[in-house]
């Protein structure tokens, strides 16, 4: 695209767009005088601080005046703030804690500059069934960036002591020096008492709800005790399948079970019960038998229930794994790190293990979903 | 069945005698059916019009064995309504199309066939044939919630029909279809009738519906259900949509209202 392309129109851009635009500019406009007048020797940087500033100030000045530079100025947008960001990042990484006013109307100018880039990027008319999905992704990847970048920049901006909130930085560096470990904490907690805990909590929630539904006194006895058991507290779960399976994984996985059973039942028994009369009535006149019934009707319109008891279960097995490690566990898992690092005040480390455990979940949730919409597809809340 | 006798008469295909059916609800006793009289033959196009509530619904689910009878007696084809439809002796296709959203066309049509245990051959050639007889051919593969209201309930037909059984039982299949659309699946259903030879009962509260399908319609009173009226219809049997305007058909429509007339003011008194 030529600069030709890059006419003056007043009515170009949209309310909002505008407000943010003249925003930025100010913003920046206010980092270029603080920053210069920085007290204190010549800062090194201090040059490239300013340079950040004024092409931030000058994209908001061409936004504001309604240049149409259509998706050429929005990429150039984004380019801006990304050298900002880089330059802002490290400014501070030299100076931590004693930044001035002028850095923080720079972050306040990127901040704006980013926000008015994802405004822009979501007006973008794409037409394009793969461009519209990396847009899609391109946002929420774009916002967990931004958030990682501005948690840095306030962070050792201001000094924060590692021990309340370390930076990202320090994390990930943390993170790549103890793989070797993470995994090892990763396979004994999530690959083994999570995994196997969810299959057989789950299987067994399943089946159990199939026994429920079709013999009548197990549904008034069990469904009250289940009920009970998914009550109980899980620290006082935990020492006692200690004591019953051992320190190893397979007392954490019995935490799992417990936990991830109940949800299971009673999900799977209200699916089951969903079908109405006229469903029920069109089988009975096929005479079709309970197992006929069961599998071609009850089960799939179970299937939006079993997948919520899924997703619930997914999040609760990890939670009851990781805190069932607290209350003794053998020397290596994701809650026994975490429990022993605090100790040590090795909060990084804690962090590192909050990360994966944060990305194991994720994934799992995201499976689960994902699998979720291949086999429901046909359900209202999916094919929409 | 004195007049069974006769070589004429065809086989009674649902014989009814004196059935009644009572509702136990929780504000007392609902008389639903009362002392029903009915015989239907082989052959026959049967329908039920009546005001809303008179029983209508629930005499065609006895005779499908989905609701058991107080009193009286029914036989679906000489044997009780359970062994009937133990035997899948009849297709019954509901108000609602009752289409299973995850299957598509095809594979709903194939619904009971797999029940029945067909051959993947034998199922693969009914769903070709049943679709193309209500026009859904090309639509094997879409899913019901991709089609209209009225190329949904013409999908349950298609099923129903697949079971390829004898006596097709209908409650107001029609019942939330436009004019047009209705008039065109009319002509469809009695031409595949009076192809087939099937026996059909239908459930509708259209006049001109009743009278251009049946050879025999019952008038239903409510309050408690009975039978009011049978009228037996001597239009010929293969009709088009013309046949409306005939005098014939006029007077046959005039008694049919009148009967309703007399059943909505029973209803009023
Ligand atoms: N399962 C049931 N329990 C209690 N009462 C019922 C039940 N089914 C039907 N009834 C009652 O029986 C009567 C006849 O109902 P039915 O559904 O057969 O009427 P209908 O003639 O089909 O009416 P419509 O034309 O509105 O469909 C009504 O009074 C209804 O309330
Ligand atoms: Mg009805």
């Amino acid at each position: 695209m030529t600069s030709a392309s890059l006419t003056l129109s007043a009515r170009g851009v949209a309310g909002t767009q505008r407000f943010l635009a003249y925003a930025i500019t100010i913003a920046a406009l206010f980092a270029l005088p603080l920053a210069s007048h920085a007290d204190g020797p010549v800062v090194a940087g201090m040059s490239q601080l300013l340079l950040g500033a004024a092409l931030l100030a000058g994209i908001g000045l061409l936004i504001g005046f309604g240049v149409q530079g259509g998706r050429l100025l929005d990429l150039m947008l984004l380019a801006v703030s990304g050298v900002t960001a880089i330059l802002l990042l490290r400014f501070v990484a030299a100076y931590p804690g004693t930044v001035k006013g002028g850095f923080w109307a720079l972050v306040v100018a990127l901040w704006l500059s980013s926000w008015l880039f994802v405004e822009r990027l979501s007006a973008w008319d794409v037409t394009d069934r793969a461009a519209k999905r990396a847009i899609g992704l391109a946002i929420p990847l774009l916002f967990g960036v931004w958030v990682l970048v501005l948690w840095e920049l306030l962070v050792t901006g201001f000094g924060v002591p590692k021990i309340l909130l370390p930076a990202p930085s320090d994390i990930g560096l943390r993170f790549a020096s103890s793989i070797p470990t993470l995994w090892a904490d990763f396979r004994q907690t999530f690959l083994k008492a999570v995994l196997i805990g969810y299959a057989i909590g789950c299987g067994a929630g399943f089946v159990t709800a199939i026994l429920v539904d079709k013999v009548d006194f197990l549904r008034r006895g069990l469904l009250p005790i289940g009920n009970l058991v998914s009550a109980l507290p899980i620290i006082g779960i935990a020492p006692i399948m200690v004591m019953w399976f051992g320190f190893d994984w397979p007392s954490k996985a019995a935490v799992v079970i417990i936990m991830t059973f109940f949800p299971m039942l009673v999900n799977t028994v209200t699916g089951l019960a969903s079908a109405d009369r006229i469903q029920h009535d069109l089988m009975r006149t096929y005479a079709a038998n309970y197992w006929q019934t069961l599998v071609k009707m009850r089960l799939p319109m179970a299937l939006p229930f079993i997948f919520n008891a899924l997703k619930i279960n997914s999040t609760l097995a990890l939670i009851g794994a990781i805190v069932a490690e607290f209350f003794g566990t053998p020397i290596v898992g994701m809650g026994f790190r975490i429990s022993t690092e605090v100790g040590r005040l090795n909060v990084d480390m804690v962090w590192a293990e909050i990360a994966v455990a944060a990305l194991a979940g994720s994934a799992f949730y995201g499976l689960v979903t994902l699998l979720e919409r291949v086999f429901t597809f046909w359900h209202p809340s999916v094919r929409g | 069945m004195l007049n069974e006798q006769g070589p004429q008469k065809a086989r009674s295909v649902i014989d009814i005698r004196g059935l009644s059916l009572t509702f136990e609800t929780n504000d007392g006793p609902v008389h639903a059916l009362s002392n029903v009289d009915l015989d239907i033959r082989e052959g026959e196009f049967v329908s039920f019009i009546g005001p809303s509530g008179c029983g209508k619904t629930t005499l065609l689910r006895v005779i499908a064995d989905l609701e058991k009878p107080t009193g009286g007696e029914i036989t679906v084809n000489g044997v009780t309504p359970e062994e009937a439809r133990l035997a899948r002796a009849y297709g019954y296709v509901f108000q609602s199309s009752a289409l299973y959203p995850w299957r598509t066309i095809a594979d709903n049509v194939a619904l009971p066939l797999e029940i029945m245990g067909l051959s993947a051959s034998e199922r693969k050639e009914r769903i070709a044939r049943n679709l193309d007889l209500v026009n859904l051919g090309g639509f094997e593969r879409k899913y019901p919630w991709q089609l209209s209201g009225g190329m949904q309930q013409r999908a349950s037909i298609a099923r129903a029909l697949a079971v390829e059984p004898h006596l097709l039982l209908m409650d107001e299949p029609f019942g939330a279809l436009d004019e047009i659309v209705r008039d065109h699946l009319n002509e469809q259903l009695l031409k595949l009738w009076a192809k087939t030879d099937k026996t059909v009962v239908f459930v509708t509260h259209s006049i001109p519906e009743a009278v251009f399908l049946s050879t025999k319609i019952v008038v239903l009173f409510p309050r408690p259900g009975r039978i009011y009226d049978v009228i037996e219809s001597d239009l010929p049997r293969d009709r088009t949509l013309d046949i409306r305007e005939t005098p014939e058909f006029l007077k046959i429509a005039h008694r049919v209202r009148e009967g309703l007339r007399a059943g909505h003011s029973y209803e009023d008194s």
